[in-house]
């Protein structure tokens, strides 16, 4: 008997694993790559087919000093407007260990609020060695019965030379999916950086 | 020479992917809460696995919906060949709210929540809302479980939907102060049932 040789093109007709093979749980959907971008968009690929979702950022660099990074979600029109509210504490630590802090920041949480959402600093510096990175948790965002939580830490290097570990939660206080997901500066462009958009299974 | 085709039938026998990556993630177990009074894993069985295959296991907790108004739930460990929930637990907690009137915020250590040597179940969620949409989600990190020599160390962060309208950023860790392994994991109400919502477990390979 010939021996049968497999290769890319005879495997083609597979579409599903043996149950008996472990697969990654976290795949990766989307990686998007700013260059001087005043919004970073991720408008497919949320919905039903994952229970979470995560967003990793790194290297994110904003044309302006002393910005924020902020998020804003979309739940069913055109606008990343959804309704929230939120928490915001931080920790900090300047780089002349001048003063440490921890403390709830009231001005950055939100109480059923459309705008968008301050995630990883206050005063993100725009120095060329400054910049900050994190992730956000997105639950369940196609769930049409619950609200939709989320948490998120980061951490940043602040204009005044400090480093800050930035926790924020919440919910979208809706009940209808959220579909997309918006990042941008409170000011100005995101110079650089990448976010990258996973599912977890 | 004819081109032979393989499909999802012809490789059903495959169990092993020799050297080809699968990732660091693996999904062990899914369980769905249905009014349950308990939702136990438990190594070995039903699928299982909590032992010395990954070094780190994660749960999710997706929307987990509360029968009762204000209701809690806790989790604790079994010891590999030990009997009952019931380990020592010492542990940290903290958390921030702020209320959806924008009433009220705190950033505060919760010394209600914590435990120093106790075999209580330690509280994860508490104080839930039972609103139709007020579902709760976190995760649950542990560390070394397998371990028979070192304490087990854990972490969670929880958002929870109070039942006053308020946003929780709940925060836990601590150890089970034993050097035992520990092979179960049950999360349960104080009161009531689990009405609904979802508990994912993955283990996470070290190489």
């Amino acid at each position: 008997m010939s021996i049968k040789y497999a290769n890319n093109n005879s495997l083609s007709a597979i579409t599903t694993q043996p149950s008996g093979l472990s697969s990654s749980a976290m795949t990766l959907l989307a990686t998007e790559t700013a260059s001087s971008s005043a919004t970073i968009s991720f408008t497919s690929g949320i919905d039903s087919t994952y229970k979470e979702y995560v967003f990793r950022f790194y290297d994110i660099h904003p044309a302006t000093n002393d910005t924020e990074l902020q998020v804003g979600f979309r739940d069913g029109s055109t606008a990343y407007d959804a309704t929230k509210t939120t928490t915001y504490f931080n920790s900090l630590h300047y780089e002349n260990d001048s003063a440490t802090s921890l403390a709830y920041v009231a001005g950055h949480d939100q109480a059923q609020a459309t705008g968008f959402l301050k995630i990883i600093t206050t005063g993100l510096g725009n120095d060329n060695d400054q910049s900050c990175a994190g992730e956000l948790i997105l639950y369940d965002p196609s769930n049409t019965t619950f609200v939709k939580h989320f948490i998120s830490r980061g951490t940043a290097a602040h204009q005044e030379d400090l480093t800050q570990d930035v926790f924020v939660a919440g919910y979208c206080n809706v009940t209808a999916a959220i579909d997309g997901v918006q990042f941008k500066m409170s000011s100005g462009n995101i110079d650089s950086g990448v976010i990258k958009l996973y599912g977890i299974s | 020479m004819a081109l032979v085709k393989y499909n999802n039938n012809s490789i059903s026998d495959i169990t092993s992917a020799a050297s080809v990556p699968s990732g660091a993630m693996t999904l062990i177990k899914t369980l769905t809460a249905s009014s349950s009074s308990t939702l136990s894993f438990v190594d070995g069985s039903s699928d299982v696995v909590l032992d010395s295959t990954y070094p780190i296991y994660v749960f999710k907790f997706i929307n987990l919906h509360h029968s009762a108004d204000g209701g809690q739930i806790s989790f604790q460990g079994n010891a590999a060949g030990g009997s009952g929930y019931n380990e020592t637990l010492t542990t940290t907690t903290f958390e921030a709210y702020h209320k959806e009137d924008d009433s009220a915020t705190s950033l505060a250590y919760t010394t209600g929540n914590d435990l120093a040597q106790s075999t209580s179940f330690q509280m994860l969620f508490p104080d839930m809302s039972n609103d139709n949409d007020g579902g709760s989600s976190g995760e649950l990190w542990l560390f070394g479980l397998s371990s028979t020599t070192y304490v087990k160390h854990f972490i969670f962060r929880g958002a929870m939907h109070h039942r006053a309208d308020y946003a929780f950023d709940l925060y836990c860790a601590g150890y089970f102060n034993t050097t035992s392994a520990i092979d179960e994991i049950q999360f349960k109400p104080n009161t009531g049932t689990i009405d609904a919502g979802t508990i994912k477990l993955y283990g996470i390979k070290d190489s």
